[in-house]
């Protein structure tokens, strides 16, 4: 099912073969260069655990945990992502043309996933250093518990977002449903217009100046356990 | 009335003095405790009230109908094969008796290495925990079962792919259905620095993992896990006991290898009080449930069931076998073979206004024996050779121990033992481990 074009690269069609065997390929040693996947079809686990500097394009919709746990590779998917887009990513990029099911970039701690529709709800839980560019909106419960690294909303945010927040840094150019427990509004200060400046030119995101977004962060309030914080739990 | 919980009577008790069963001194201490604290219990260890377990049941042994085999002479085997249901390298254990997932962080670093070195010893594994696997971990461990927790902290895929197992933690014994904090006070730089999170904050652990809700999407999960380690080694799924027949199969159908069932005396680093003391199901009552759903599926013995929650003697070891067990896992029992409780450590312990023998503080970093603290001068005080050492020879105990019961009941293989070579002392306990009461062909519920 794999196919070697010495001017393309690997060329591989989920029709003809499977996850199993694209993930084998895609983890041998000495790995990278580019890959076409074809007919992906929704299915799940496509070209994760990969730790060498593919250049990944997935030709179609993907299912759950796409580019899960990524190192170095840059993967393109030319669809929309079900559940867990680059999960856990470690370094490398995603880039997503289409909308992100769930818990895109749940845990990812570092590189950077772009995603050019919408996310949906959850997108960034647990972040932790990774920096994710969503062109659209984002659902409910985004950036709940996020630790590290920085999400930039250039759309809308929905409920409760940055819920039980710590380090992380939101952006969001839109509106914002509710802010979550310990989620504020901060000042933009120069430091975050330059952060902004390069996330969205590193996410090749030409239509939205950086002073459009607002900030938040978390008021580490609740940092540390404290029964006078009942209410907030 | 007032001697009989125990406590000495003090200057001024007379036999008049009656303690309410109900409103007892343990119980006042605690109304009168939150009373003035405004807050609720919060501490480490397991379950301490009285549940059915192990102690009520007994061994019938060899008599004319069977016969043993010699204590001394013949062969009685002990060694388990862990994931041979879909792992290319399953894990190959000499002792059924494995170290339950605690993490660095929870303990220290010292501690970790010890339970490394004891359990190579005796050609077993250990298990990592929330907060990641560190290089001491791996370098001390011939066998390491990584966890994956719903907080991810420090997971990456190198160290998946440089453990010998994944477990998938959906829930643990102490706290079915709970998350968890690891106080700020335990929170050093290098702790800080492996979470992703500042240090002296406290880190909540969620109960959800942020990824996937469901038996379905775990399916999914557990395929993503395969597919980054190229199905080469086993994936264990762990559940606290509260629904074992349920969860084992969803688990089964989720893909496990093999399931890791924590009953509610399961320990716990930092806990509610009400919560590990009021959620989930004694062990003795979760095994023969998570049995009969492997046995319902075709699966016992395929997806192997390793047990735990209040593990003490061989005697344990040897009836959670014949109960339908494959092994067992050890979490504080591991804890006191280091040192943990130890006498020694007395004054100590008092000093924190606790006493050897009962100390549960293990959130408060405060460890006089150097065991659940990120204190480096309390750490420095574990020596993890000698440590290591002692639990080598708990495991040779527990070991030795359980050979011996299965000898007497002429098992040539600790995982011969079955339901058969068990009675009940109790109609609770024979109702719960589906044994006949002793003395009787009675099992409640079914004969």
């Amino acid at each position: 099912m794999a196919s070697t074009d010495a001017i393309s690269g690997l060329r591989f069609d989920l029709n003809q073969g499977s996850v199993r065997d694209l993930n084998q390929r895609l983890h041998q040693p000495g790995g990278g260069g580019p890959v076409l996947i074809a007919n992906p079809g929704g299915r799940h686990a496509i070209a994760v655990g990969l730790d060498a500097p593919w250049k990944v394009e997935i030709d179609g919709h993907v299912g759950y945990y796409c580019a899960g746990m990524n190192q170095q590779a840059s993967v393109r998917v030319r669809g929309n992502c079900g559940v867990g887009v680059a999960e856990n990513m470690m370094s490398g990029v995603v880039n997503v043309d289409g909308s992100a099911s769930q818990a895109a970039g749940a845990t990812a701690r570092g590189g950077m996933l772009v995603i050019n529709g919408d996310a949906s709800a959850r997108c960034g839980i647990s972040l932790k250093g990774a920096d994710i560019v969503v062109r659209g909106s984002v659902g409910h419960m985004s950036a709940f518990m996020a630790q590290r690294g920085a999400l930039v909303v250039c759309g809308d945010a929905g409920e409760a977002l940055g819920d039980s927040l710590y380090e992380a840094r939101l952006y969001v150019r839109g509106s914002v449903g509710s802010l979550g427990a310990d989620c504020v509004e901060k000042d933009v200060r120069a430091e975050h217009l330059e952060q902004l400046r390069g996330l969205l030119a590193a996410a090749g995101v030409d239509d939205a100046d950086p002073l459009e977004f607002r900030r938040f962060g978390s008021a580490r309030q609740l940092y540390n356990f404290h029964v006078d914080n009942l209410g907030a739990y | 009335m007032a001697a009989e919980n125990g406590a000495a009577p003090g200057a001024g008790w007379h036999p008049g003095l009656q303690e309410s069963a109900t409103f007892d001194r343990g119980s006042i201490a605690e109304i009168q405790r939150a009373a003035r604290e405004g807050i609720y219990d919060i501490r480490g260890f397991g379950a301490k009230r009285k549940v059915p377990h192990f102690d009520d049941l007994l061994f019938l042994g060899a008599s004319v109908s069977r016969y043993p085999l010699e204590g001394y002479r013949e062969r009685c085997g002990t060694e388990v094969v862990i994931g041979t249901r879909y792992a290319r390298e399953p894990v190959k254990l000499d002792i059924p008796i494995t170290i339950a997932g605690m993490s660095f962080g929870a303990l220290s670093g010292q501690a970790k290495e010890a339970l490394g070195r004891g359990a190579t010893e005796l050609g077993t594994s250990t298990t990592t925990g929330d907060g990641g696997m560190t290089p001491e971990e791996r370098e001390h461990s011939r066998t390491l079962v990584y966890q994956l927790l719903p907080s991810r902290y420090g997971m990456n895929p190198d160290d998946l792919r440089r453990a010998d197992a994944i477990e998938i933690v959906v829930g643990q014994g102490a706290k079915p259905g709970g998350g968890g904090m690891l106080l700020g006070q335990k929170i050093s730089e290098r702790v800080a620095a492996m979470r992703d999170l500042p240090p002296g904050i406290d880190q909540r652990s969620a109960c959800r993992h942020p990824d996937w809700t469901g038996p379905d999407d775990l399916e999914i999960k557990v395929e993503e896990l395969r597919e980054i380690t190229d199905w080469r080694i086993p994936i264990y799924v762990k559940v606290g006991a509260a629904r074992p027949y349920y969860d084992v199969a969803l688990a089964v159908k989720a893909g496990a290898d093999a399931i890791v069932l924590d009953g509610m005396q399961g320990g716990t680093a930092a806990t509610q009080n009400v919560f590990i003391e009021h959620v989930g199901i004694p062990i003795l009552a979760a095994i023969p449930q998570a049995v009969q759903s492997l046995v319902d599926l075709g699966l016992h013995r395929q997806v192997q069931l390793i047990v735990s929650g209040g593990i003490r003697t061989g005697a344990d070891v040897a009836k959670a076998l014949a109960l339908g067990a494959d092994a067992v896992s050890i979490g504080v029992a591991a804890l006191i073979a280091l040192g943990d409780n130890a006498p020694e450590h007395d004054a100590a312990y008092r000093e924190i206004g606790s006493a050897a023998g009962y100390y549960d503080d293990w959130q408060a970093g405060l460890d006089p024996a150097g065991i659940s603290t990120q204190d480096p001068d309390l750490a420095a005080r574990l020596d993890p050779v000698e440590a290591g050492h002692r639990l080598a020879n708990y495991l040779r105990v527990l070991t030795l121990e359980t050979q011996t019961l299965a000898r007497a009941c002429g098992k040539s293989h600790v995982h011969n033992l079955e339901p058969e070579d068990l009675v009940a002392l109790t109609v609770e306990a024979a109702a719960m481990a589906k044994v006949p009461l002793a003395g009787t062909s009675w099992i409640p519920g079914l004969s």
